[in-house]
């Protein structure tokens, strides 16, 4: 459904803030708080970030250069790495060093930059399994099927009309790891849904999707905003960020050193100095491992990146470029 | 499996007495002297026996405690007026006959070999185990000579625990596996010095050139197996059980060549050198010791300077990335596995003469400290996989000072597991990014 | 040779006591690995803890059988929880490690002699059997045909295996077909997208574990019911082999193990008669009889070997639900 709700000029939210669209900025309705949360890996602060405050209602990008500590604070939020210091809030209620699951069942799902469906369940079971308070998961009501036969149908059902959404429906009866990558990333977001959660945070969403399924993909985001859900994601295609974020926050070396709506912060000096800052140590041909011709190279996925915060877009370039920011961070 | 073949209901009244004995030692002996000589025979029900005659000075003792067990079985007797004893076993095997030493008059003790050793009834149905006792004050070691020695042994077992435990450690650093089956690399190398020294090589020759096969042992597994696996992309746990499918095919392979007795290789149990105190050490601990220390500083030398050392660290901590920038992983990888491989097998020749003996399941021994070493250290760390062997070295010897020596690995792995609880990364690694 | 007694000695594996405790501590192990991905290479600790605690229960404080096999499972509860609690977090290598290391300590506190009064150290025990055998409902007497002619005991024992057996198979049937599976599954598949959706992820593993290592200590008793308790029994073999005849059958599966312990134990049985009878008769040269009863424990890691490398899915496993996820 809705394929051209908005594919081309979609509905902004705005108003979000209060006073001056400083990073830490105050929200009108804000749905995560969060206060001097930081976090270092072996003497490397990748997260430290004094006050910020997520925007309820809106979708609100991430972004910045690889190694800013996006996926980290993605992993602090949501429970899933504990931090050194810091304390936020999830629709009022503190959520520092409350498990991941427990962060989830409040509503606020996540998915992996890395997909993870489960491969060997199938589509209709990965789905069944996102769903909230089952009395089969229960091992002793597991035992006796009466207790929970009626739930199950009501959950099957509810599961095969995202899936239709999603237009997943017809391989329900596949195994998960049969799907492409972008129909994983669709069934992983689909699996969020089964929850009906608040907050979605979606890591990378983009990230190795094939360019025919972008369009699908960013539909069913802003659709999740027209349902009432709040969306935080993150991101390094900056056309993508563009067309649909009503938010901006700017990372870069662990800080957030940017906020305001797209277009007043592809413009904001702090930004593009963040993304020459790591493309001057993509230059460097270290990790790419190119000996010959790296300059060149390293120039032109520059210029590609200035192109799109001046709004000259080039989605296909970044989607490569994507790709590789991914393979480097996925290498543990 | 295997059913046993004699079977008591415990013996409460028994065992209070054994432990009483064992706790007052000597007073217990004098007012047990009194009572009439329990039975010089035990277990004559059996077709197979162990038999002796203990003397001192050609004169018989009487009322000394001989012990045999193995294979499931334990029994003991005292000797008669005559100094004989005998003890019916019930099948065919190795088996430790112990002599209580303090059961003997005061002044005597065992003066030759140990009070207790092992015996094997093959051929024949029986065996005569004899001990030559000789003049001497048992030694009634001062806590810290104890201290000491048990140090000095405990670096001895750490270290040559360390050459079996670096090598796992990079190969689990470099493939991802937690090889089952390097324990049986490390019964490989005390078998081929077993062969070599069959084989009328002399010693000198023999052992080093049972390095090298190792060595070569290790090359052909990485060859014939492993890579074939990952070139499949087989994944890490599927590996995993592979390998112990291996440990299980080696481990029997060892049992029908060599069958299950005890072997030695010459020079080991020699009596050692008093050191200072009642601390000794036999010539054949200095070297083994010296040769531990030699080869890991060796090792250590080709981690830090040389390039495929360097390499090796860099797969270790990050594979793609190392992949990326150039680095033949393969190559490096086939490496590691000849040096683990001759690492395991120096270890287990050092490991026949501390036990002492060569068994076909002796790797099997050693495996579980060597993984407790690498987890104590940290998984896939080099240096941390030193530091965990010399730990668990140490912490094996020196809890008999408190602990009976038969739960002594107990210790090692409770510490293990206590590890794991409070620094799960281990004592040098470091914590992981997750995500 | 005498291929009739051979062939009858074989057929005897079918259903001993042994093959079925083998079948009931794989069962387990299926709930472990094959349904929640968890390595668990102690199962030998959990099949002690059984024996041990059916035996002690009944010999040291004279409780009733049926109580004793109460504190079998008790007893591996407990272990569940010692084991479980310092490693369901972390990776699955540690668990592999760390329940190896515990089922050693295991069975080098039931070999030492510190506690022998209790245990009996390494002579194991025995004479346990009476409270067992006055419940024995058949009569006296020798029933059967064939391969399979045993005295009431032996029936009884036989009998009482079977039923746990089929007990223990429909329990997993039940869960790994209910939502409490699903989670299972999903947490063997990747924990973190579990505990994303909102699942108590350690929750489920601890549970799984206790589950599995019921099964395990019931196999123990099992094993313990005709004979002794003899600690050397339990070594890390133990639970190797009960690993081969997991991943033999099917790891994801419910008949899977019970299938694996037939064909395992009918396997051994008629290796252990038909080697040493081969070598005897000079059909294996260069070939001592002792050689030939090792040959097939060779022949068993081959086996391991083959079918992780080949088959990972086992004989029951669907070839697309392989259970080895890829790490």
């Amino acid at each position: 459904m809705s394929s051209n709700s908005g594919a081309h000029s979609p509905v902004k939210t705005t108003g979000l803030h209060i006073g001056e669209a400083v990073p830490g900025v105050a929200k009108v309705d804000p749905i995560i708080i969060a206060d001097n949360v930081t976090r270092t890996f072996g003497g490397l602060k990748a997260v430290d970030v004094e006050h910020v405050e997520i925007p309820r209602g809106a979708i609100t990008a991430l972004i910045g250069p690889n190694g800013a500590g996006k996926t980290t604070l993605f992993n602090l939020l949501t429970g899933f790495d504990k931090p050194d210091t810091g304390t936020w809030t999830f629709d009022g209620t503190r959520l520092n060093g409350v498990p991941a699951f427990k962060v989830a069942r409040m509503g606020q799902v996540r998915t992996f930059q890395l997909t993870k469906a489960l491969g060997l369940l199938t589509v209709l079971e990965n789905m069944k399994l996102g769903a909230q308070k089952q009395t089969g998961e229960n091992m002793f009501a597991s035992l006796i099927k009466p207790l929970w036969r009626k739930q199950e149908g009501e959950i099957e059902e509810r599961a095969m009309e995202i899936l239709a959404r999603f237009k997943l429906d017809t391989k329900k009866d596949d195994f998960a790891a049969s799907l492409s990558g972008g129909q994983r990333k669709l069934l992983e977001m689909a699996r969020a849904l089964m929850s009906s959660p608040k907050l979605v945070m979606l890591d990378e969403p983009m990230a190795g999707v094939n360019p025919a399924l972008t369009q699908s993909l960013l539909d069913h985001i802003l659709n999740l905003k027209k349902e009432g859900m709040s969306v935080l994601f993150v991101e390094h295609d900056m056309h993508m960020v563009r067309h649909i974020a009503d938010w901006v926050i700017v990372m870069a070396e662990g800080r957030i050193v940017a906020e305001g709506d797209p277009e007043s912060v592809m413009q904001d000096a702090a930004v593009i100095d963040a993304y020459l800052g790591s493309h001057q140590d993509v230059d460097l041909g270290v990790v790419t491992g190119r000996v010959s011709g790296e300059n060149t190279a390293g120039v032109e996925d520059l210029l590609a990146d200035i192109e799109a915060e001046v709004g000259l877009t080039d989605s296909s370039a970044y989607i490569a470029d994507t790709n590789t920011d991914t393979q480097e961070e996925d290498t543990k | 499996m295997s059913s046993p073949h004699f079977v008591r209901a415990p013996r409460r009244t028994r065992t209070i007495l054994l432990f009483l004995a064992l706790l007052f030692g000597a007073l217990i002996l004098q007012s047990t002297s009194a009572a009439p000589a329990q039975a010089d025979e035990v277990g004559t029900e059996y077709d197979f026996y162990f038999a002796g005659n203990v003397k001192y000075e050609s004169k018989p003792l009487e009322d000394v405690t001989i012990s045999v067990e193995g294979n499931g079985y334990n029994a003991e007797v005292e000797t008669d007026a005559e100094g004989k004893w005998k003890i019916g076993v019930p099948e065919k095997g190795t088996y430790t006959v112990t002599l209580d030493e303090e059961t003997l008059p005061k002044g005597v003790i065992v003066a030759e070999g140990s009070a207790s050793v092992e015996s094997e009834i093959a051929l024949t149905n029986s065996k005569i185990v004899n001990y030559f006792l000789g003049e001497g004050v048992r030694v009634t070691t001062s806590f810290f000579d104890q201290l000491v020695e048990r140090t000095v042994n405990g670096l001895n077992f750490g270290l040559l625990l360390a050459l079996a435990a670096v090598g796992a450690s990079l190969v689990f650093g470099t493939t991802g596996l937690s090889n089952f089956a390097h324990g049986e690399m490390v019964t490989f190398g005390a078998v081929m010095a077993l062969l070599f020294v069959n084989l009328e090589v002399p010693l000198w020759a023999a052992l080093p050139v049972a390095v090298v096969m190792s060595g070569v042992f290790g090359y052909v597994l990485d060859t014939g197996l492993w890579r074939p696996l990952r070139r499949r992309g087989i994944g890490i746990v599927q590996v995993m059980i592979v390998s112990i499918g291996l440990s299980l095919l080696i481990r029997y392979l060892f049992l029908y060549f060599i069958g299950g007795g005890t072997y030695q290789l010459p020079g080991a149990g020699e009596a050692g050198i008093k050191l200072f105190g009642s601390v000794t050490l036999s010539i054949t601990d200095m070297i083994s010791m010296a040769t531990s220390a030699v080869v890991l500083l060796g090792v250590a030398w080709w981690l830090v300077k040389t390039r495929t050392g360097k390499a090796t660290r860099a797969i270790s901590d990050n594979p793609s990335l190392a992949a990326a920038s150039g680095i033949d992983v393969d190559r490096v990888v086939r490496i590691v596995w000849i040096l683990a491989g001759a690492l395991a097998g120096l270890a287990g020749i050092l490991w026949a003469y501390f036990r002492p003996g060569i068994k076909w399941d002796m790797g099997t021994q050693i495996l579980l400290l060597v993984f407790g070493a690498i987890v104590l250290g940290g998984l896939g760390t080099a240096f941390g996989a030193l530091l965990g062997s010399i730990i668990v070295g140490l912490l094996v010897e020196l809890s008999t000072l408190w602990i009976p020596s038969d739960i002594k690995y107990v210790g090692a792995l409770v510490v293990l597991i206590a590890v794991l609880l409070v620094k799960p990364q281990g004592l040098l690694g470091r914590k992981e990014r997750i995500g | 040779m005498d291929w009739e007694a051979i062939l009858s000695n074989t057929a005897s594996w079918l259903i001993s006591p042994e093959t079925i405790a083998y079948a009931l501590a794989a069962l387990g192990l299926a709930v472990h690995f094959g349904y929640g991905g968890l390595l668990n290479f102690g199962m030998a600790g959990f099949m002690a803890l059984g024996a041990y605690g059916y035996a002690i229960s009944i010999l040291t404080f004279g409780l009733p059988w049926w109580a004793g096999i109460i504190v079998g499972m008790l007893a591996s509860v407990v272990f569940a929880f010692i084991l479980g609690i310092p490693t369901l977090r972390l990776r699955a290598d540690y668990l592999a490690i760390v329940t190896i290391a515990a089922a050693e300590i295991v069975r080098l506190l039931f070999t030492t002699q510190v506690f022998d009064e209790v245990t009996n150290s390494a002579d194991g025990l025995g004479n346990y059997h009476e409270g067992f055998r006055a419940a024995n409902p058949f009569p006296e007497g020798t029933y059967g045909f064939g391969p399979w002619e045993y005295n009431a005991n032996g029936w009884w024992v036989r009998i009482f295996g079977i039923g746990l057996l089929i007990v223990a198979a429909l329990l997993v049937w039940l869960l790994m077909r209910s939502p409490w599976g699903r989670v299972l599954k999903g947490i063997r598949e990747d924990e973190d997208a579990v505990r994303a959706l909102g699942k108590n992820v350690f929750a489920y593993k601890m549970q799984a574990l206790i589950v599995g290592g019921v099964f395990g200590a019931l196999g123990g008793v099992v094993f313990a019911l005709p004979s002794a308790v003899v600690p050397s029994v339990y070594v890390t073999s133990l639970t190797f082999f009960i690993w081969t005849i997991l991943l033999l059958g099917g790891a994801a599966t419910v008949f899977g193990p019970l299938l694996g312990a037939v064909i395992f134990w009918v396997i051994m049985g008629f290796l252990s008669n038909v080697l040493p009878a081969m070598a005897s008769s000079g059909l294996l040269p260069f070939m001592s009889t002792t050689q030939a009863a090792t040959l097939r424990f060779i022949l068993v890691g081959l086996a391991l070997m083959l079918i992780v490398i080949f088959r990972p899915q086992g004989i029951l496993g669907n070839k697309k639900e392989l259970t080895f996820v890829k790490q």
